[in-house]
């Protein structure tokens, strides 16, 4: 079988897959937000940016190619990412004390992860109004980081195209598949696929807060890089 | 809308309800009913049988489509540091003054908005503007006043007078490709498409949008590759600003240009052309169009061209405001009409380009100096220029200069002579090929215009001795901010995180602190960016901080460590409300 070298260690690799998709079943976590296992690789978080050959590439979209020697686990590297998750941070309004997914959110994760303590940058405080006009599920676009998860899934699972990207550069938006721009008056159900694959905390279920209480939730219990592992395994 | 309905359906039908026809349905609905208002968009997802979400995404990355009235008069000043040196600023504050409009907000009356757009590309006699969508040049204050009538009596557009809108080629120095003659077509169907492809690779012509690509290598690669299904693709989006030299071409050689994707055609094996042209020139489609019909009369396009079994045509896809659709993976996805989202890559285009099969994109003026190569001789253009850029290179000129306009050089001619020529007086810096390229400083004039020291997609900006290279960086930066794509964090976030760097500093509480954080960000930038955009960002900012420090350093009134947050300022939205602007509305800066 092919291989690549990892931050020196040997990962085996299936024709075809990327370096990210490899390095996962291997059990080697690289941080990653809009990388989902079950969908085509999108590459725009770029938290998964490792180095080949001396230069940056994002992990999800590389190829695996016999032979490569990629660096992940670096202190510059590490460096960088945590610069692109305090910049997730500001973009949005990310008030974690008093959010739903607070302990089950990717980011905030992420963001123990890599040992960040400070946004470091000014805030932006975008205006991004709540959507509660669906009957079971809330939109909260503070939270939203544009991974493009929800849309991905809506569109290649669920068959409906429930959400897409809308404006461009830092007013690139979530929208909704209707005429009022409003979740209640789209197709979406509790069973889409979409309901349960935001890494954050823009799609929320109605009605049910905070019933797995804080200390005993996801990544309270295992640090993320762990997690990853175990939701792989989970479906095998 | 009811009553426009029928017309709107008419426009589906004449695109063949094509869904990678959406941008130019989009542009046309917009051009009858002034926006894309919902009741089209639902007849729009019907007729194509899209999502709403595919349409609202695609309408809402492009600057000039509106899905609200921009009011029936939309004026969109060209926001080039170009055009603010010509005195745009005070023209758009005389604008807005003249009829009671705030920039950036539609009038009460639904009559009219104006606002600033990026770089329009007629930097050589700007001031400019665009009123929907077309092009006004040479603004001055009369001109403002004589708008401002003619709005307010709401006079259409076409019955306003024909000098508004004349637009100036300004050509100062031809060399061969300016000044080339004749026909291309016959000699290369004659040549056959191997001896097209020898042509062109011993001429060592490479790519003129500024990356400098071997075009004999692409043609090639296209021309290898399994699906014979292929594309020709002419990148008119020519969105750097400072840039304008297509727009000439266009304007004096549009049959040349086409001749160029034909022989590259013939050379690949293509049965279809698009030539994507930017929004702003708008006003050349109609004269672009006649061309195109007439040399299908003259049998130099569409079936059995000359007689030869080689079928060939050519369609314009009309850009709506986007900087990003100059690289060539975004321009593909706009031509399949979505969002101008760059591609991962590989696979680059000569496979899988548009809808996948393999596509040739070439700018303007490579298919243009493609035409003249076949005609000439590959080896005669090798002679020309240097020996690792052969050829010659039409400059953009503009800025503190007698004679802005188009130059065309052998490869290898100084910044120096390029000053001289132009009548830049005691120039101060140069900016080559616009935001994305290099800011030079008199002492580097004698550097060389070549793919092995300054490479170039045209634009030649000249800045004088009075000139402030620090604000010419913050408008280069909030020009990135504004075209970034915000497909990934780094240039999303960071390219405002830097233009709020550069407005602190403007607003006088920059600190040396913020010179560690602009090199901070353009690390990131730099090796996390998804494209170009993002890589280059920073450019502008850094080359100024290395070769006009003291710009920068004038501007921090504190050497150390200031807040971003300021008392006073932050009292700016409330004195607005209150229409107050007295001292007592003040915080003096000694008093907090």
């Amino acid at each position: 079988m092919k291989s690549f070298l990892l931050d020196g260690e040997r990962i085996s690799f299936e024709e075809g897959e990327t370096i990210l998709q490899a390095a996962i079943r291997a059990g080697k976590y690289i941080p990653h937000l809009c990388f989902h296992p079950e969908f085509r690789p999108h590459g725009s978080c770029k938290l998964c940016t490792v180095k080949i050959a001396g230069r940056q590439s994002a992990s999800c979209t590389r190829l695996a190619a016999e032979g490569l020697e990629v660096e992940s686990e670096t202190a510059e590297l590490n460096a960088e990412r945590l610069l692109l998750t305090q910049m997730l941070f500001v973009e949005g309004n990310h008030f974690c004390p008093s959010c739903e997914k607070s302990g089950d959110c990717q980011l905030q994760a992420t963001a123990y992860h890599l040992g960040m303590t400070s946004a470091h940058f000014d805030h932006f405080y975008p205006n991004r109004p709540v959507d509660a006009s669906h009957p079971e599920y809330l939109l909260d676009f503070n939270r939203c980081i544009l991974c493009s998860l929800c849309v991905r899934a809506s569109r290649d699972v669920d068959n409906k195209n429930v959400f897409a990207l809308a404006g461009r550069g830092i007013a690139t938006h979530l929208v909704v598949n209707a005429r009022s721009g409003k979740l209640g008056d789209t197709d979406f159900a509790a069973t889409d696929k979409a309901a349960s694959v935001c890494p954050v905390g823009v799609i929320l279920k109605k009605g049910k807060g905070f019933s797995v209480p804080i200390g005993s939730r996801t990544f309270d219990k295992k640090e993320i890089g762990e997690w990853v592992d175990t939701r792989l395994k989970e479906r095998t | 809308m009811r009553e426009n309905a029928s017309q709107v359906l008419s426009i589906l039908e004449k695109y063949g309800k094509s869904q990678s026809s959406l941008m130019q349905i989009l542009r046309e609905i917009q051009e009858m009913e002034g926006c894309i208002g919902p009741d089209a968009i639902d007849l729009v997802c019907e007729g194509l049988n899209l999502p709403r979400t595919k349409i609202v995404g695609t309408a809402s990355f492009y600057s000039f489509f509106c899905l609200e009235p921009r009011g029936r008069y939309r004026i969109l000043f060209s926001d080039n540091i170009t055009d603010r040196m010509l005195g745009s600023e005070a023209l758009l504050e005389r604008m807005c003054g003249k009829l009671w409009l705030e920039k950036g907000k539609v009038s009460e009356d639904s009559l009219a908005s104006v606002d600033t757009t990026s770089c329009t590309g007629m930097c050589d006699q700007g001031p400019a503007i665009l009123v929907n969508n077309i092009a006004i040049t040479r603004l001055d204050e009369a001109r403002v006043d004589d708008i401002c009538e003619l709005v307010r009596s709401e006079v259409p557009l076409d019955k306003w007078p024909s000098a508004f809108f004349h637009v100036e080629d300004n050509i100062r120095r031809s060399d061969v490709l300016l000044s080339a003659q004749g026909a291309a077509l016959e000699a290369a169907l004659e040549k056959g498409s191997g001896a097209i492809l020898d042509e062109i690779g011993a001429s060592g012509l490479r790519g003129r949008g500024g990356a400098g690509f071997s075009t004999a290598q692409k043609w090639d690669a296209c021309r290898n590759a399994q699906d014979p299904e292929k594309y020709v693709v002419c990148n008119a989006d020519e969105g750097e600003p400072g840039t304008f030299k297509d727009r000439v071409l266009l304007t004096r050689q549009a049959e040349r240009v086409f001749e160029g994707m034909t022989i590259c055609a013939h050379a690949v094996g293509a049965k279809k052309g698009m030539l994507y042209l930017r929004g702003e020139y708008r006003y050349l489609l109609e004269n672009l169009e006649s061309t195109l019909r007439k040399m299908r009369l003259e049998n130099r396009l569409g079936r059995r061209i000359l007689g030869r079994n080689f079928d060939f045509d050519i369609e314009i896809h009309l850009g709506a405001g986007a900087y990003i659709c100059g690289e060539e993976s975004a321009l593909i996805e706009s031509l399949e009409g979505k969002r101008g989202t760059p591609r991962n890559r590989p696979p680059f285009p000569v496979t899988n380009g548009y809808l996948d099969h393999p596509t040739v994109v070439n700018n303007v003026e490579t298919f243009c100096a493609a035409a003249l190569i076949v005609q000439q001789g590959g080896k005669w253009y090798s002679t020309i220029g240097t020996e690792k850029s052969s050829g010659t290179k039409l400059l953009s000129v503009s800025g503190d200069c007698s004679h802005p306009g188009i130059y065309e050089y052998p490869f290898g001619v100084t910044v120096r002579r390029v000053l001289e020529d132009c009548g830049a007086q005691d120039p101060r810096a140069v900016q080559v090929s616009g935001p994305s390229g290099t800011m030079i400083s008199d002492a580097e004039f004698d550097r060389k215009i070549a793919f092995e020291d300054l490479p170039t997609a045209g634009a030649f900006m000249v800045f004088g001795q009075n000139r402030d290279m620090f604000e010419v960086a913050r408008n280069f930066v909030h020009f990135f901010a504004h075209e970034s794509c915000g497909f990934c964090t780094p240039c999303r976030v960071g390219t405002s995180l830097l233009g709020n760097l550069m407005d602190k500093m403007h607003n006088g509480h920059g600190s040396t602190y913020d010179f560690e954080e602009i090199r901070k960000l353009n690390g990131i930038l730099q090796s996390m960016s998804h494209c170009g955009l993002g890589h280059s960002a920073c450019n502008p900012v850094l080359d100024a901080m290395k070769k006009f420090m003291p710009d920068y350093e004038k501007r921090l009134l504190h050497k150390n460590f200031t807040p971003a947050f300021d008392l006073d300022w932050a009292l700016q939205a409330a004195r607005q409300m209150t229409g107050r602007d007295d001292r007592a509305a003040h915080i003096e800066r000694g008093a907090q």
